[in-house]
């Protein structure tokens, strides 16, 4: 006789990290698109399809110049075909006749799409705590609570809309924490980005609800090139939440967006992400190519930014949200959870630039990965000469599952001065099979193990997130490894 | 044999691991009301026997059946037949990073409500029902915040398995090497747990090297077990004769 539980056991941990992507649908609507393929005409179609002012369309030839002499970054643990970056198609929005005056005029098609992910944007149902900007590929289609906002002076808007109604303060911003070249994805993001969300949040103002971007992906060939940009300034506050999901295709789909905060003295910013693009089928096949720059700027002092993010989706995963704390006694915080499965590849992690005396920067990272996937954890810890009595405190933890999983670890430390402090810790650990023969021992089905482990695990980034956002996450990883947390 | 009386039956089973045969026409009968004590040296098989029983997918059985309540359970999976009342308190505890005992302790038990078409219980009531258990292993509902074993003491981890046998309130509790490593008091205060689940209508399979976990809990017979198999099967003076001359004079 074989050895039958054994299998048993094997093909149930295969089923269970295998579920179905439930955002794989797409939306069928009439668009306005323009001819595949990147050119400086295609820069200057874009500017002059969004209506741009002149110092925009500089800064986006400036960046088409700069990506054209650079090439593609190869140090990341990940593997890939050739991106044809001819073969993309760089704006698709769909079509509408006249401009919008507020949402009510937003076609319905869209409206139930975003519905259907679980946004509403309608007045009726729309969250009563979270303010939302969703983006359909490649622009924005409406931002809710904006009026209210307003009153507080805080501007939340597409950037788009940002670029004609506050052009000096994105003049003064953008680009300003991730330069033009910083680069080869975000010089092309520079270039050819088309919409994303802008937040201004005034001085002594602590943001009254949540913000939110949602972003979706629907067009086959179309890229999304992304930019977000909040300001913070003086002693204000705001959480900022990000949500993102893409159909099914079988072919990959390319992703670059930047995020750049700007936080003054005594601000503070909490961004979240929950990151479920399309990951590709179990063959990998399809899915999206992920290349995120985000960075954070703690200007003044005492500022403070947490980067909290949960990636389960993405073919290709390439992200690092970084804090570069220049303030003295400023404070950089990531968490994050990547759940990898199937051919799925995330490279991901942080920088903390350290350049403010005094200050503090903390990273908890938590890996899981599953299938033939491949998961590492890629951070910078720079500590500059006059970063007098900083602090850095680095927790790197994977947790594997299966036999044909990978999971590496990049910490990289620069320490410049001798008052600073730090400390790294690293494990890594598998579910195996005596960790699940307690729980079958004790009567628990094997689903509900894996999902106490894996929750287990990721419970200190969990209660780093935001309410709303804490109980998307757990719902994702819940799809991905079915059953309910006990 | 009175097989209304027999809980579990072990028959020739032969069983390996990685091509290693490690027990060999191994047979064993337990009957309700019985508390088995089975010793030997190391090597000897007596923990690979424990996890059989309770089906750990690691092990080929290359023939032989294992009868429990009259019926085969070679094909069931470790939760039925854990539901079906078979517990192993384990030798080496696993810890859980970051689930809580409570919820832990509470899955388990409202896992084995719902296979008997049982109201599952909340969490409040189920408050109720595990404290009344931690005072039979003489533990603070302090320890019900923490995490699954994690930072433990050895002692605390064997407390715990008992716990969970009495919360379970199995049939047939597998107690592998559950003395080892445990101070007196300690040791004192888990036969005292045991010995309160203890009834007629249950039975225990002790596995251990010691004698003295056997002051306190008398069984009905001990077995010495060499190679794989049962060498020879006495009372509970067997163990105690044991404990003066070893296993040499067996052989």
């Amino acid at each position: 006789m074989i050895n039958q539980s054994n299998k048993i056991l094997n093909t149930n941990i295969t089923k269970l990290v295998n579920k179905t992507y439930a955002y794989g649908f797409s939306t069928d609507i009439e668009k306005d698109i323009i001819t595949k393929g990147l050119s400086e005409q295609t820069v200057r179609l874009i500017s002059k399809k969004k209506q741009e002012p002149a110092f925009l369309l500089e800064f986006r030839l400036k960046a088409y110049k700069r990506w054209k002499q650079m090439s593609e970054p190869e140090w990341g643990y990940l593997k890939f075909p050739q991106i044809n970056y001819q073969d993309i198609i760089y704006y698709s929005a769909p079509k509408s006749q006249k401009k919008l005056k507020d949402l009510n005029e937003v076609d319905p098609e869209l409206l139930q799409t975003f519905e259907k992910l679980g946004i509403s944007l309608t007045e009726q149902k729309r969250l009563a705590n979270v303010a939302v900007d969703a983006v359909f590929d490649s622009v924005s289609i409406g931002t809710t609570f904006k009026d209210e906002l307003s009153q507080y002076g805080i501007i939340f808007s597409s950037i788009s809309e940002a670029i004609s109604n506050s052009p000096r303060l994105i003049q003064k911003y953008l680009g300003s924490v991730v330069p033009i070249g910083d680069n080869y994805f975000s010089a092309l993001n520079s270039a050819v980005f088309t919409d994303g969300s802008f937040c201004y949040i005034p001085q002594d103002i602590i943001c009254p609800l949540d913000l939110s971007t949602y972003f979706r992906i629907n067009d086959q060939n179309s890229g999304q090139f992304e930019r977000t940009l909040i300001v913070t300034e003086k002693n204000s506050q705001v959480n900022y939440l990000e949500g993102c999901t893409a159909p099914q295709y079988d072919t990959n789909q390319l992703h670059a967006a930047i995020v750049e905060l700007i936080v003054f003295e005594n601000a503070s910013i909490k961004y979240s992400t929950v990151q479920n693009w399309y990951s590709g089928n179990e063959y990998g096949e399809g899915g999206i190519y992920n290349f995120v720059t985000k960075r954070g700027l703690c200007a003044g002092t005492g500022s403070k930014i947490a980067w909290t993010q949960v990636e389960t989706g993405s073919a290709i995963t390439w992200k690092y949200p970084s804090c570069i704390l220049m303030g003295d006694n400023t404070q950089g915080e990531f968490y994050s959870v990547a759940l990898t499965n199937n051919y799925q590849q995330a490279d991901t992690g942080t920088k903390m630039i350290h350049i403010g005396t005094n200050s503090r920067s903390r990273i908890i990272s938590k890996g899981i990965s599953a299938g033939k996937s491949k998961n590492s954890y890629r951070g910078f810890v720079n500590i500059l000469n006059k970063a007098y009595g900083t602090r850095n405190y680095s927790q790197c933890d994977s947790l594997l599952i299966g036999h044909s999983s990978n999971a590496n670890t990049f910490p990289f430390i620069s320490v410049q001065n001798s008052t600073t402090k730090i400390e790294h810790e690293a494990s890594t650990s598998k579910i195996g099979e005596e960790q699940i023969f307690y729980f079958l021992q004790r009567g628990i089905e094997i689903e509900k193990a894996i999902e106490l482990i894996i929750s287990g695990f990721c419970r200190e980034i969990f209660t780093e997130l935001p309410l709303e956002f804490a109980a998307e996450a757990d719902n994702l990883l819940t799809l991905k490894l079915e059953g309910s947390v006990g | 044999m009175n097989s209304n009386l027999s809980l579990l039956e072990v028959k020739n089973l032969n069983v390996s691991i990685n091509e290693n045969q490690i027990l060999r026409n191994f047979n064993l009968t337990i009957n309700k009301g019985e508390i088995h004590a089975i010793m030997g040296p190391n090597g000897s098989g007596k923990s690979t026997f424990s996890k059989v029983l309770a089906g750990h997918p690691a092990y080929t059985i290359l023939n032989g059946d294992i009868f429990f309540k009259g019926s085969s359970i070679l094909e069931l999976e470790p939760d039925q037949r854990s539901h079906l009342g078979i517990f192993l308190a384990f030798q080496y505890p696993i810890e859980i990073p970051g689930v809580s005992n409570e919820d832990f302790l509470r899955l388990a038990y409202n896992s084995k409500q719902k296979f008997y078409n049982k109201p599952e219980v909340d969490p409040i009531e189920f408050l109720t029902i595990i404290n009344e258990k931690l005072e039979f292993v003489n533990m603070s509902s302090l320890f019900l915040s923490r995490n699954v074993n994690e930072g433990f003491s050895g002692g605390e981890k064997k407390r715990n398995e008992i716990l969970q046998m009495i919360l379970l309130d199995s049939e047939l509790a597998i107690l592998d090497e559950t003395d080892s490593g445990l101070d007196i008091d300690a040791l004192k205060t888990i036969s005292t747990g045991i010995n309160n689940f203890m009834n007629s209508s249950k039975s225990i399979l002790l596995i251990t090297h010691y004698q003295r976990l056997l002051d306190y809990i008398k069984p009905t017979y001990v077995h010495v077990m060499q190679d794989g198999k049962i060498i020879k099967t006495g009372s509970s003076e067997l163990a105690i004769e044991l404990e003066v001359k070893g296993y040499e004079w067996l052989k």
